[in-house]
């Protein structure tokens, strides 16, 4: 990356994260919205059988991924009513540059809503990580997974512009898409939580995957961002 | 990033056309704009100008026809280049409600690279403040100004790498007297430096003193391109030859 792409990629991310701290609607609600998904999840088991680590992982990748995506949903509508987005779209800027800032905000604001999901999961749900190495492999899929997601996102939610229905359309846009990322991310997750040697093993299959995933996502989105945001 | 405003001489439109489906935007537009001068867009609704505007903005390809700047076709030019010599000041205000408005001037010298370090940057913005009269509201959050002063702040923004091609989408929408003529004293100083600036204005009490040429569109077509001399034109005139243009009695249109 040369150091002029860095530069606008940096002053994009801070002018989001600035524009976030100020506004703090979408980190209110998003957080929100994700404790509200672990505690309704968590009600079903109330007086039952504790539920298993396959129902965690599943419980944590939906809570990430339906929170994140009203957090993107907005993040992106918000560029749209004062019509900034077409403002950085005229700006003498790289194209991937404003992808690339766009991706790394999506995935600030999913990881700060991880950071509710997980102390949800490991309170209500009584989910164990395991030693070490465990967190390591958790926070790494974590880390992984929400940003093969926010490649996806920050594609379509951009480059959907002023089209009808664009609310309806990114959700059904981008959940088919990123599928494999929520699979990996939850089948690598049981691996962790049910912490033997094999499942382990099995999770750093699943970060590979997602590894060559995110790395697929990422250069098809530099590939696909200027021709789907460029003229009308 | 760039470093400096593009300075453009002249930008050629030749043969545009623009279709929407079925429906023709644009039909077979061509106008040359020059360096130093004020071209007003006139028209009815719908009658193809911000469509033109979009186009010059280059934010809508035409379906046929060449866009030149300078001479050189603009698919063949280097697209960043090219930006950095555009501002369009749009019917929003293109700017951050959460962010004051020194910080959203601040931002967008930034991202168009206007000066060599941060106090270069900051003394633009400070005197582009001074210029739209936003001094005293610089580092309130932009959400809690009035209508007016939003505009004012878009149209720092506009301004704020020293634009060769300047386009203003109806400027004077919102603004009260003393900021309609801080607006045609801007346009003035904008065209006394070298821009050129095109306008789509129903208003023509403030824009006619300003124009050099008032273009007339009617249903997608360039009806009538008027020259005038250097503070000649006036308000009965432009009227005149909007109504000329548009087939219709003076009286309804004024």
């Amino acid at each position: 990356m040369s150091g002029s792409l860095l530069r606008q990629v940096g002053l994009l991310l801070w002018k989001d994260v600035r524009v976030e701290w100020r506004a703090r609607e979408l980190i209110y609600a998003t957080m929100l919205f994700s404790a509200i998904v672990v505690l309704l999840f968590s009600f079903s088991f109330l007086g039952g059988a504790p539920p298993t680590v396959e129902v965690m992982s599943g419980v944590l990748w939906v809570a990430i991924s339906l929170s994140g995506m009203l957090g993107i949903s907005r993040s992106f509508e918000r560029e749209r009513e004062a019509d900034t987005l077409r403002a950085l779209l005229l700006a003498p800027i790289e194209r991937s540059a404003l992808y690339l800032a766009k991706l790394m905000s999506i995935t600030l604001l999913m990881l700060l809503t991880s950071s509710v999901v997980v102390p949800g999961l490991l309170l209500l749900f009584g989910m164990k990580v395991g030693p070490g190495t465990s967190w390591v492999l958790f926070l790494v899929l974590l880390g992984l997974g929400t940003l093969g997601f926010a490649a996806v996102a920050a594609l379509f939610g951009a480059s959907l512009g002023r089209a009808r229905v664009r609310e309806v359309l990114l959700p059904l846009l981008v959940y088919p898409l990123v599928v494999p990322a929520l699979l990996a991310g939850a089948r690598g997750t049981y691996g962790v939580l049910y912490g033997t040697t094999e499942s382990l093993v099995d999770a750093v299959r699943w970060i590979k995957f997602l590894l060559v995933f995110d790395s697929m996502a990422v250069i098809l989105g530099l590939w696909l961002f200027e021709p789907l945001c460029a003229q009308e | 990033m760039p470093t400096e405003s593009r300075a453009v001489q002249q930008v050629v439109l030749r043969g545009i056309f623009k279709d929407y489906g079925e429906k023709r935007a644009l039909s077979d537009i061509s106008l040359t704009l020059e360096a130093g001068q004020v071209t007003a867009l006139l028209g009815e609704n719908g009658a193809g100008k911000s469509t033109l505007l979009g186009v010059l903005a280059l934010q809508i390809r035409p379906t046929r026809g060449k866009l030149l700047f300078d001479g050189q076709d603009v698919s063949e030019l280097d697209g960043v280049w090219l930006r950095q010599s555009l501002s369009l000041l749009s019917h929003e205000p293109r700017c951050y409600a959460d962010l004051s408005a020194r910080e959203n001037l601040l931002f967008f010298a930034k991202l168009y690279g206007v000066g060599s370090d941060e106090q270069a940057r900051s003394e633009r913005v400070a005197e582009l403040l001074a210029q739209v009269g936003l001094q005293s509201a610089a580092d309130r959050p932009s959400r809690t100004f009035s209508r007016g002063m939003v505009q004012r702040l878009a149209l720092a923004r506009a301004l704020v790498h020293r634009p060769g091609l300047l386009l203003l989408d109806e400027p004077y929408t919102g603004l009260d007297q003393e900021g309609v003529q801080l607006l045609s004293s801007l346009i003035a100083d904008e065209r006394a430096r070298g821009a050129i600036v095109v306008v789509i204005s129903h208003d023509f009490e403030p824009l006619a003193p300003l124009l050099d040429v008032a273009a007339v569109l009617r249903r997608g077509r360039l009806e009538k391109t008027q020259r005038y001399s250097s503070g000649e034109c006036s308000r009965e005139q432009l009227l005149k030859l909007y109504s000329r243009a548009a087939e219709r009695p003076l009286a309804r249109i004024a």
